[in-house]
């Protein structure tokens, strides 16, 4: 069905239209557009857009612009974030060219030739600058480039910003991922944030059986956005098992090199479980290893080697960083568990009740404070799990947390994650029991692992946290639900947060698995870490 | 055979100390330890590496403070990480004894780097207060008093072994106007003076300090009357620890070694040392540069990782 296209590239009308209504039921039934379509769809679009622009220019430009068109075709897949950046700069040096050499088809391919090399320069540096509209915006700016990259506020904290919106928009459109809309009244502070409800998961848009996306991700992204798998660790290893299922499911289209194919087709896989539920630092640290690892990859391996070598890389990161992080970090906190001691505990965390289970059974003799709070109500998870071990424990909710405190001798807390000014970011609690703690001078531990540390700094939990679903704030007691109707009050909005971060002055010790540090070391951490690598 | 040669150590130890008195003890620990290496008989490096901890475990029983233990663990990794580079006995002894006497060489002459980054904050006028007896501290007001600066010490008097009378005699004989104080007298004198120096035992990976007992005291008071408090520290006193609070320090350093020994219950005895968090220290001065509390723990990274 394809016709030949004219040597400048210019479709015909009918044509034109023929290739858009196949794209268009193409779309509709789900299925994946092959690279071909994807092009043609973005030339029009370009072109589209151009001859809106230039409907009052003068026609010298038109050609130009149609000449810049012709790049297009030729230009392969990879070149895709700088596509968009070459509009602009090729008019420039094209310009030039067009002037001196106007009908000679030759010299004009190898001028587009020279302009798209410009362009892929000039896009580069544009890309320090901040200037050029680049295509996608990813969700976490990469924070461990060398360059001076002009940082970009990732788009979740920017839901207030139609710009950003409209950003994500496209870029979902064009990943053919859901947009999830936001639900419910959202207190104006945090009106920066999203706040989707668990009535409608983004797994309702997508056809079964999901073509683009592939099915053990869609299945992850419902069980995030339902709370079935919740815990920082817990959603990283989930996360890295359906990456080795991907991997081990994939093939290569012909012309593809593995490194850069894989990637590509991950972040689709990526946009659509940011939009189930918010990335967590762990994840983003594991997906950033994974795609370093895809794109190591030799040009010159074999699929089933590389796609051996991407499980082997994915078993040794989950072993290394957290199975056998949690084992030191318990050799480590068990120095600091004395018999007789008092431990408080708040909400879950595995590592914590890893913690406590191996100096119970290393016969040290303590008792168990756990604290908990709504609506999640975690703690009650980890008294189950600290009974059945045999521990003694105690269980109050955080408003007796200054009735208990001066039984207390220590505070084990666990963390979402460690910011590079020493700012321990946590379950939303975690804050106001290390400021408690401080003021009956209790020491206050936090464990965490080193593959949790990301160089973001933050000093407040307005600026990046996470908004849960409101409706989990209604309780139902004795037959009635009082908030059942807050929608339909206009000046009532719910708050349900589910991070706050912990300033390190109250935090008196760390336990990583690289040993015991204060609060105010993590940037060195992070430092010799990155040395390692 | 064992015995013998761990005998001989401590005896080279306790003559070292005997010959010189203003040696710190971990450089003669080191220096003892260094001897023991010379005279080691080990044929592997794992039964080297034995013979020098079993050694340290000795030393650390004769003199159980926390600058010798620190001092030791230093000295064991040096040779840790000398033993993965030369796999050949005799070859890597060699390297350990010339990194030993290198090591020696630059730990000795330290007192002398902190002496002369602190005295700079020492200002014409200033009156002084400090704590027990420290040879390092010494040091400094030495070379303050070197530089023309006019200065007066209130020391405290350092019960149980009256240590801060030694120091005030000393202190004295460089005709530097000194005072001796009660323990108790440091909240009374503490708005008279303007600059609190003391020196330490051992600093610990949170940045705080262990010392004579007393000094957590002379610390929450100035921070109560926001005086500056100064620790004067080198560099091969940081030690591996991690004290939550005053418990949390180990038994072996709180008491005397010859105490630990022959006491049943230690809770009637009297601790020596006590810790001093990180947060009631202004500014610790150090062989490596003038620290913040927080920069010991980067610096520990760096020494021992």
């Amino acid at each position: 069905n394809i016709t030949d296209s004219d040597p400048d590239g210019r479709l015909t009308v009918t044509d034109k239209d023929v290739k858009l209504q196949e794209i268009a039921l193409a779309k509709n039934e789900g299925k994946e557009l092959t690279k071909e379509e994807k092009q043609r769809l973005r030339k029009e679009k370009k072109q589209h857009k151009k001859n809106k622009k230039d409907d009052k220019g003068p026609p010298e430009k038109e050609k130009e612009k149609e000449k810049a068109s012709v790049p297009a075709p030729s230009k392969p897949a990879t070149q895709s974030p700088a596509h968009k950046a070459a509009p602009a700069p090729v008019h420039a040096s094209e310009s030039a060219a067009a002037a001196e050499k106007p009908a000679k088809s030759k010299a004009e391919l190898r001028a587009e030739r020279r302009a798209r090399q410009d362009s892929e320069r000039t896009s580069k540096q544009g890309k320090k600058e901040g200037g050029q509209q680049s295509a996608s915006s990813k969700p976490k700016a990469t924070p461990n480039e060398l360059q001076p990259v002009v940082k970009r506020l990732p788009e979740h904290v920017q839901v207030d910003d139609p710009a950003a919106l409209k950003k994500l928009a496209k870029k979902l459109e064009r990943q053919q991922v859901p947009l999830r809309s936001d639900y419910g009244y959202k207190v104006s502070l945090f009106s920066h944030l999203h706040q989707y409800s668990r009535k409608s998961p983004p797994t309702l848009q997508i056809s079964i059986p999901a073509t683009v996306i592939h099915p053990s991700i869609v299945r992850l992204g419902l069980q995030y956005s339902q709370g079935i798998i919740a815990g920082s660790n817990a959603r990283s290893v989930a996360l890295l098992h359906t990456f080795k299922q991907v991997i081990q499911d994939y093939s290569t289209p012909p012309n593809e090199e593995l490194s850069r194919d894989l990637v590509n087709k991950l972040s689709p896989y990526i946009s659509f479980l940011s939009q189930c539920r918010p990335l967590s630092a762990s994840m983003g640290n594991a997906i950033k290893y994974i795609k370093k690892e895809i794109s190591n990859i030799p040009s010159q391996c074999k699929e089933e080697e590389a796609k051996g070598k991407l499980q082997a890389c994915i078993d040794s990161y989950i072993n290394e960083k957290i199975i056998l992080a949690s084992e030191a970090i318990s050799k480590y906190a068990i120095e600091k568990i004395s018999d007789g001691d008092v431990i408080l505990v708040y909400g879950c965390s595995s590592l914590v009740n890893h913690i406590l289970c191996k100096a119970f059974e290393k016969q040290r003799k303590f008792r168990v404070i756990v604290v908990d709070s709504r609506p999640r109500l975690e703690g009650r998870e980890a008294l189950r799990r600290l009974v059945k071990k045999g521990i003694r424990c105690t269980y109050v909710l955080i408003s007796a947390l200054s009735y208990i405190l001066p039984e207390v001798s220590k505070v084990f807390l666990g963390a979402h994650a460690l910011l590079a000014n020493g700012y321990v970011m946590s379950r939303v609690g975690t804050s106001q029991i290390a400021l408690v703690a401080k003021a009956y001078n209790v020491p206050v531990l936090v464990c965490c692992e080193t593959y949790k540390f990301c160089e973001r700094v933050q000093t407040d939990s307005f600026v990046s946290n996470e908004l849960d679903d409101p409706d989990d704030l209604i309780v139902t007691r004795n037959g009635k639900s009082h908030l059942e109707n807050w929608q339909t009050v206009k000046s009532l909005g719910l708050l349900n947060l589910v991070y706050d971060v912990t300033p390190p002055d109250f935090v008196d010790l760390v336990i990583t698995d690289l040993g015991m540090i204060p609060c105010t070391s993590v940037p060195v951490v992070l430092r010799v870490k990155n040395v390692d690598q | 055979m064992e015995k013998d040669t761990t005998q001989k150590l401590v005896e080279y130890f306790r003559a070292q100390i005997r010959e010189d008195p203003d040696v710190a003890s971990a450089v003669a620990a080191i220096r003892s330890l260094l001897e023991f290496l010379k005279r080691d008989q080990s044929e592997t490096i794992l039964g080297l590496r034995e013979n020098m901890t079993k050694a340290i475990q000795r030393l650390e029983e004769t003199d159980s403070s926390v600058a010798v233990s620190s001092g030791g663990e230093l000295f064991l990794r040096f040779i840790s990480l000398t033993s993965l580079e030369h796999p050949d006995l005799s070859q890597c002894k060699n390297v350990m004894i010339e990194r030993g006497e290198l090591f020696l060489k630059k730990i000795s002459l330290s007192r002398g780097k902190v002496g002369k980054l602190c005295h700079t904050f020492i200002k014409d006028g200033a009156k002084i207060l400090t704590h027990s007896s420290s040879r390092v501290v010494l040091k400094v007001l030495e070379n303050a008093a070197a530089d023309n600066k006019r200065f007066t010490v209130y020391v405290t008097e350092s019960q149980p072994d009256s240590a801060g009378k030694l120091m005030a005699q000393k202190l004295h004989n460089l005709n530097i106007p000194v005072t001796v104080v009660l323990d108790a007298a440091v909240g009374y004198i503490m708005e008279k003076v303007d600059l609190v120096i003391v020196g330490a035992e051992g600093v610990v990976e949170s940045g705080g300090v262990i010392n004579k007992i007393g000094t957590y005291q002379m610390a929450v008071c100035s921070k109560a009357h926001n005086k500056p408090f100064y620790v004067v520290a080198e560099s091969f006193k940081f030690v591996r620890l991690y004290p939550l609070n005053q418990q949390d320090v180990p038994d072996r350093f709180k008491y005397k070694a010859d105490i630990l020994k022959t006491v049943k219950d230690l809770n009637q005895e009297h601790p020596m040392i006590d810790y001093t968090p990180p947060s009631l220290i202004t500014l610790l001065f150090t062989d490596l540069g003038v620290l913040t509390p927080s920069a010991v723990s980067d610096e520990l990274i760096k020494l021992y990782l």
